[in-house]
């Protein structure tokens, strides 16, 4: 049955997730509202959305934990949850945080989840189980009691339990919760090098930057909702440039550009000089407007001194506050 | 690959699904084991047990010789016949060490997995439900045979440290060997694991109530403390064989010579009436529940 799983009919489907309106609801509180999340194959697909916006009880949902109130979920091309003994073998998870046995150490931790999985060869669970302590970087500590492992060490461990199969799609949530600057730039690495063997990457995250380091793909939740979903440069596009300009000559400047038809306006001084920004509305030779090559060379014909010059995008952050709001009370 | 799609349940269907190479949720089953057994509490809860008949056989060796016909059955043997405290002890236990410690272990069940968070990592595994809940009411099942062994043993043991061990004169009056009656403590062992094989299922479907597992386990013994009140109530005979704890002490059949099984298989079947109950209440339960722990 692993031959005809994991052969040419799910490759040829080309998804790995594919919801339609996927809705959950407790009580009146609608958590997840008609979703339609599209994972191509292969991806690594970042799934955004603030706190509270319904990404976790999404994938409870994707993952059959909690039962959809409305619409169906595809993983891997097979139904879910009807099919889950032959899709979830396939998809390594990490749900809302790892979760241990505090008395147990960390490797009878693996052994015990890995027994639990049904088609996983008790003969290879040892070596597995080695494996995957050491792609986290846990070996030293395998014999050790979960109960004295930091929240960074149980982070890992969580990734070492989606990691002790051969998996077609592994689901993260909040990955880099809890870990330092070194153990994030790791699961950035092991993400990386996963996706490049092949395996499509979910990743749910409120870190931007880590989203926008890693991924390829991206959706954005904001109260139940998907607001935005597609390939990250896409989701970028849709927003606009600026340049920033750092200069002791901060008058000049912003005259200059004015004169090119830009908006200029100050910036927060640097220690280098101040700064000057305007928006760039749509890059190109199209549009009118002088291509940032240009603009240096009417600075620096203007007698401006230019210390700095920077074509900003949007970053995704920006895009990503502007599609769920500011602040600490954005939409329930 | 033929699975039925049951979209109104949550991966019930285990039972349709071909034996996969790690065998039919035995290699679960071992690590539930080991689990259970491996882990301190469990550990104290038997040695809390063991020490009843300790307390018991220091007792009676400190004092002078116990009054024919004062306190629990056998009390007053015990000094002629160290087997006699496990005798004395398996049956002091029944009313509340062993249903307490079987509400733990039991309330535990699914309730601490899912306190732990450890249940959607053993779901999504994936463990099928039905598979989870079998293998987790057979650990409760093996520390209901290991419970009521430890009182006995350890009452044999400490019996025969203390006291004379010789021929075991039993109720009917006739008298077997020592290693007759050791057989005797086994077979009321098996006796005691099968009475409390109800109040098991009881607590796995008080477990699937809630992510509290002090909760369940509380309730559980609540449980089993008003089925024994109950049963006290003239006024409710007619309930009475239908309480689960009805055949609780009726162990003394196990006494005679030869061994009368009514009470055995009476009891068997009234368990494993609940057991059918309470098995389908938690299966429906489960099966449908969300799982936001």
């Amino acid at each position: 049955m692993t031959a005809a799983a994991g052969g040419p009919e799910s490759r040829m489907y080309g998804l790995t997730i594919e919801t339609k309106g996927l809705t959950k609801r407790f009580g009146q509180q609608v958590a997840v509202n008609a979703l339609d999340l599209v994972v191509p194959q292969g991806a690594v697909f970042g799934f955004l959305g603030p706190n509270g916006s319904g990404k976790t009880t999404t994938i409870r949902m994707l993952l059959g934990l909690a039962a959809a109130s409305a619409g169906t979920v595809k993983l891997l091309g097979m139904e879910m949850p009807g099919q889950f003994r032959e899709v979830l073998p396939r998809v390594g998870a990490l749900v809302e945080g790892p979760a241990f046995y505090p008395f147990l150490s960390g490797s009878e931790n693996l052994h015990r989840l890995d027994a639990a999985t049904r088609h996983a060869a008790p003969g290879t669970r040892k070596a597995r189980v080695d494996q995957a302590l050491e792609r986290v970087g846990l070996s030293h500590a395998a014999g050790k009691r979960v109960h004295a492992y930091s929240l960074g060490m149980k982070q890992r461990l969580g990734i070492a339990n989606a990691l002790l199969s051969p998996r077609e799609l592994l689901v993260l949530d909040e990955p880099t919760n809890g870990l330092d600057p070194q153990g994030t730039r790791e699961v950035r690495n092991l993400v990386r090098s996963l996706a490049a063997d092949g395996t499509t990457v979910f990743v749910s995250s409120h870190l931007l930057a880590e989203v926008e380091q890693i991924c390829t793909h991206a959706a954005v939740m904001s109260a139940g909702r998907l607001v935005a979903q597609g390939p990250l440069p896409d989701l970028r596009r849709s927003g606009s440039a600026r340049i920033r300009v750092v200069t002791p000559d901060g008058g000049p400047a912003a005259s200059v550009l004015a004169r090119l038809g830009l908006a200029p306006e100050p910036a927060p001084e640097q220690p280098d000089g101040q700064v000057v920004m305007a928006a760039l509305a749509g890059l190109g030779a199209d549009t009118g407007r002088p291509a940032p090559e240009d603009i240096v060379a009417h600075l620096v014909a203007g007698g401006v001194r230019v210390r700095g010059f920077v074509v900003e995008r949007e970053s995704l952050e920006d895009r990503f506050v502007a599609l769920t709001g500011e602040g600490f009370d954005v939409v329930q | 690959m033929s699975s039925s799609v049951r979209p109104e349940t949550l991966g019930t269907a285990d039972a349709t699904d071909a034996a996969p190479p790690g065998g039919w949720g035995l290699s679960l089953f071992w690590s539930e084991l080991r689990v259970l057994f491996g882990r301190r509490r469990t550990w104290a809860l038997l040695l809390a047990l063991a020490a009843i008949p300790v307390l018991i056989a220091v007792a009676v060796r400190l004092s002078s010789a116990v009054p024919a016909g004062r306190g629990p059955a056998f009390l007053d043997r015990i000094s002629q016949n160290g087997l006699f405290v496990a005798f004395t002890a398996m049956l002091v236990s029944v009313p509340l060490f062993l249903p307490l410690t079987v509400g733990v272990v039991a309330g535990d069940t699914i309730a601490g997995e899912a306190n732990l968070g450890t249940l959607r990592y053993l779901l999504v595994a994936p463990t099928g439900r039905v598979r989870l809940l079998l293998v987790k009411y057979a650990g409760a099942l093996a520390f209901c045979l290991a419970a009521p062994l430890t009182v006995g043993l350890a009452g044999a043991a400490i019996g025969a440290a203390l006291f004379p061990v010789g021929p075991v004169t039993l109720l009917s009056g006739d008298v077997i060997e020592p290693p007759q009656a050791a057989l005797r403590i086994l077979l009321i062992a098996a006796y005691l694991a099968v009475s409390l094989a109800g109040l098991s299922a009881v607590g796995l479907f008080l477990s699937t109530l809630t992510v509290v597992p002090v909760g369940a386990m509380a309730a559980t013994v609540v449980v089993s403390v008003v089925s024994q009140v109950l049963d006290q109530l003239p006024q409710l005979e007619w309930l009475h064989p239908w309480l689960f704890s009805h055949y609780w002490l009726g162990f003394g059949d196990l006494l005679r010579q030869p061994l009368l099984w009514d009470s055995f298989a009476s009891n068997a079947l009234l368990q494993a009436g609940y057991v059918a109950v309470f098995g389908a209440l938690a299966y429906g339960r489960f099966v449908t529940k969300d799982i936001l722990s």
